[in-house]
């Protein structure tokens, strides 16, 4: 089949689907419907692109559209720490870090077809797709509503406190210390193990080179 | 011939983005311009329509100040660099060619715009523009008065060093898809590079922050307010002893992380033509230069915040007690002030530049994780431990 009509049938069906999230949104909720929507289809379009595309490198830079739109969708939660934090840690810190392995691989992968086990890929999303809807219909959300008209005055004194919060979440004895200090922990022994097996390939590729590797 | 870039209506969508999400955060509810609008919409104007409004505004002025920021920035780094080394700079268009930039911007609107014909289009012509749109967004952090801010939330620092490291992001993407070996490289060394100091970046900010007991740019400048005058500022020893040794791990890792001298290494000249923007030119090629200019001036009003003071200073002391809290005199003190400690820090920047010499990329690396991360981790001790134990004892700082 020809794969380049192939990827312009894919972005265009994208293209229109965004667009049609978008309007659905627009008139289900207002402003902030269209602001979901738009989130909605940075995730889940960023992941559809960094599956289908044939060049890794942009399958990686697919991933920052993912990565904002979870971060739009925390703010769109009020969790505004949480969304900074995502930012700052998966674009500016783990995309450039798959970026640099991406392009330590050879350029042109041409052959990169969607793997032998696409039938069970479509079974797992299905399934997943099924049970989150099945969630979605029974579960009991508790809906704050936050107007947008210019009259949130009253709420706003309530954003903005989430880092304290969380802060004493993770501190206090009788909340998440526990999680908390394990996780640094684990943490830890990741970063010591990864300069202990980086420091030994290295010694054993050149042994005689001393100072001059570092 | 001059053509409209869709990578500026694209960094507009992103920053129409960012801003709609820091705006909601503050629910506008002090905004200036929000209140304006409020104050003058008709009757038939639905009511969402005026924070979208406000936020289409908030755009345009961030547009306009990040422009301006960098053209006064170029102008400023020639005459600098002209006069350290013995000569005058451009002269001839306006007065000590004050006029220069706007010289300079329209031939470089009407520069012929080249697209490499191996180069991948598609991300060549997205890069510049997410460049820019993730330092606008970041704009939107930075209040110019106490009163007049585009987005006044709690996390006001968190929300800027969490939206400036996203330019590697348009940095590595533009190395990439010019498809050539200089690039490349540049793109590289930048994602390694800002990788490694965004770290005592981020510490070395730690110290101002649990002195304040906060992220918010204005609470931070309020809490250096009061009887003492300038001797209140956070960069004081009696203060807090490793507020100066943090400042200057911070002016390090900001001289990094926005690609200046020394550490210019993602665009060396000498080495690498012009690192990861070699194959650009015209009005694209200014997108980087004005995210560098913008870069350097908003991470040295940070620093003047966090270490000098913010908007307090004799001038806007003088200006409240003139015309009173909040009047317009005492705005205009505040934003000057706040405008020309940023300049003293971008000068400083430029004056660094045509002093000291590159270093390598692998004094780089080991500077960064070696030194200064390891330095900044032992100033946050010692400061947290003066903070709990000795602070509290000083009749200064209560």
């Amino acid at each position: 089949m020809d794969q380049k009509a192939l990827q312009r049938a894919f972005y265009g069906a994208l293209a229109v689907l965004t667009l049609f999230a978008f309007g659905a949104g627009l008139v289900k909720a207002g402003g902030e419907g269209a602001a979901f929507a738009l989130f909605a289809v940075m995730t889940l379009g960023g992941g559809l692109v960094c599956v289908w595309e044939r060049s890794i490198v942009r399958s990686a830079f697919a991933l920052m559209s993912t990565f904002s739109g979870v971060a739009g969708v925390f703010v769109l939660l009020e969790s505004d720490f949480l969304a900074m934090a995502q930012i700052l840690i998966y674009v500016g810190g783990i995309l450039a870090l798959i970026l640099f392995a991406v392009m330590l691989t050879p350029p042109d992968m041409e052959e990169r077809r969607l793997p032998r086990v696409l039938a069970a890929l479509v079974a797992v999303g299905a399934g997943v797709s099924w049970i989150g809807w099945q969630v979605a219909q029974t579960a009991e959300w508790l809906v704050t509503s936050r107007p947008l008209d210019g009259t949130a005055a009253e709420v706003a004194g309530t954003f903005g406190a989430n880092a304290d919060r969380i802060g004493v979440a993770f501190l206090a004895p009788d909340q998440y210390v526990v999680a908390f200090e394990l996780a640094a922990v684990l943490l830890t022994v990741a970063l010591v193990a990864a300069v202990y097996i980086a420091r030994r390939k290295r010694t054993d590729i050149e042994p005689q080179t001393g100072e001059g590797v570092s | 011939m001059l053509t409209f870039d869709p990578a500026i209506g694209f960094s507009s969508a992103v920053l129409a983005v960012q801003s709609a999400e820091s705006g909601l955060k503050d629910g506008f509810g002090t905004n200036a311009i929000q209140d304006f609008l409020v104050g003058v919409k008709p009757e038939y104007v639905p009511a969402w329509a005026v924070p979208l409004t406000a936020i289409g505004i908030a755009i345009g002025i961030v547009l306009a100040i990040v422009s301006v920021l960098a053209m006064f920035s170029t102008w400023l780094e020639r005459k600098v660099s002209g006069h350290i080394q013995c000569r005058f700079g451009p002269m001839r268009v306006g007065w000590h060619g004050w006029l220069q930039p706007l010289a300079d911007g329209v031939k470089l609107l009407l520069k012929e715009d080249m697209i490499p014909l191996g180069a991948d289009r598609t991300l060549y012509v997205i890069a510049p523009a997410l460049v820019l749109a993730s330092l606008l967004g970041a704009m939107a952090a930075f209040p110019l008065t106490e009163t007049f801010y585009f987005a006044n939330f709690g996390l006001g620092i968190f929300m800027i060093l969490a939206l400036t490291s996203t330019t590697t992001i348009g940095v590595v993407m533009a190395g990439w898809s010019s498809n050539s070996k200089w690039s490349l490289y540049g793109a590289m060394r930048e994602a390694a590079q800002v990788v490694a100091y965004e770290i005592p970046l981020g510490i070395s900010l730690l110290v101002p922050i649990m002195v304040a007991g906060s992220f918010n740019l204005i609470e931070v400048s309020q809490g250096q307010g009061g009887g003492y005058g300038i001797l209140n500022w956070n960069i004081w020893p009696w203060v807090n002893p490793f507020m100066l040794p943090a400042f200057v791990l911070f002016f390090v890792a900001i001289l990094a992380e926005t690609k200046r001298a020394p550490f210019d290494l993602p665009e060396a000249e000498s080495e690498l033509v012009a690192g990861f923007m070699t194959e650009y030119s015209g009005i694209r090629w200014s997108f980087f230069f004005m995210e560098e200019y913008a870069a350097m001036f908003l991470y040295c009003v940070v620093g003047s915040f966090f270490f000098f003071g913010g908007f307090e200073s004799p001038v806007t002391s003088l200006a409240e007690s003139v015309g009173g809290t909040n009047s317009l005199l005492h705005q205009l003190g505040a934003a000057s002030t706040i405008v020309l400690k940023g300049f003293a820090g971008v000068f400083l920047m430029m004056w660094l530049r045509w002093t000291l010499p590159r270093v390598r990329i692998d004094q780089v690396m080991t500077m960064g994780y070696k030194y200064l991360t390891p330095l900044a981790l032992v100033c946050v001790l010692g400061a947290g431990l003066w903070e709990a134990f000795i602070a509290p004892h000083l009749w200064w700082r209560s």
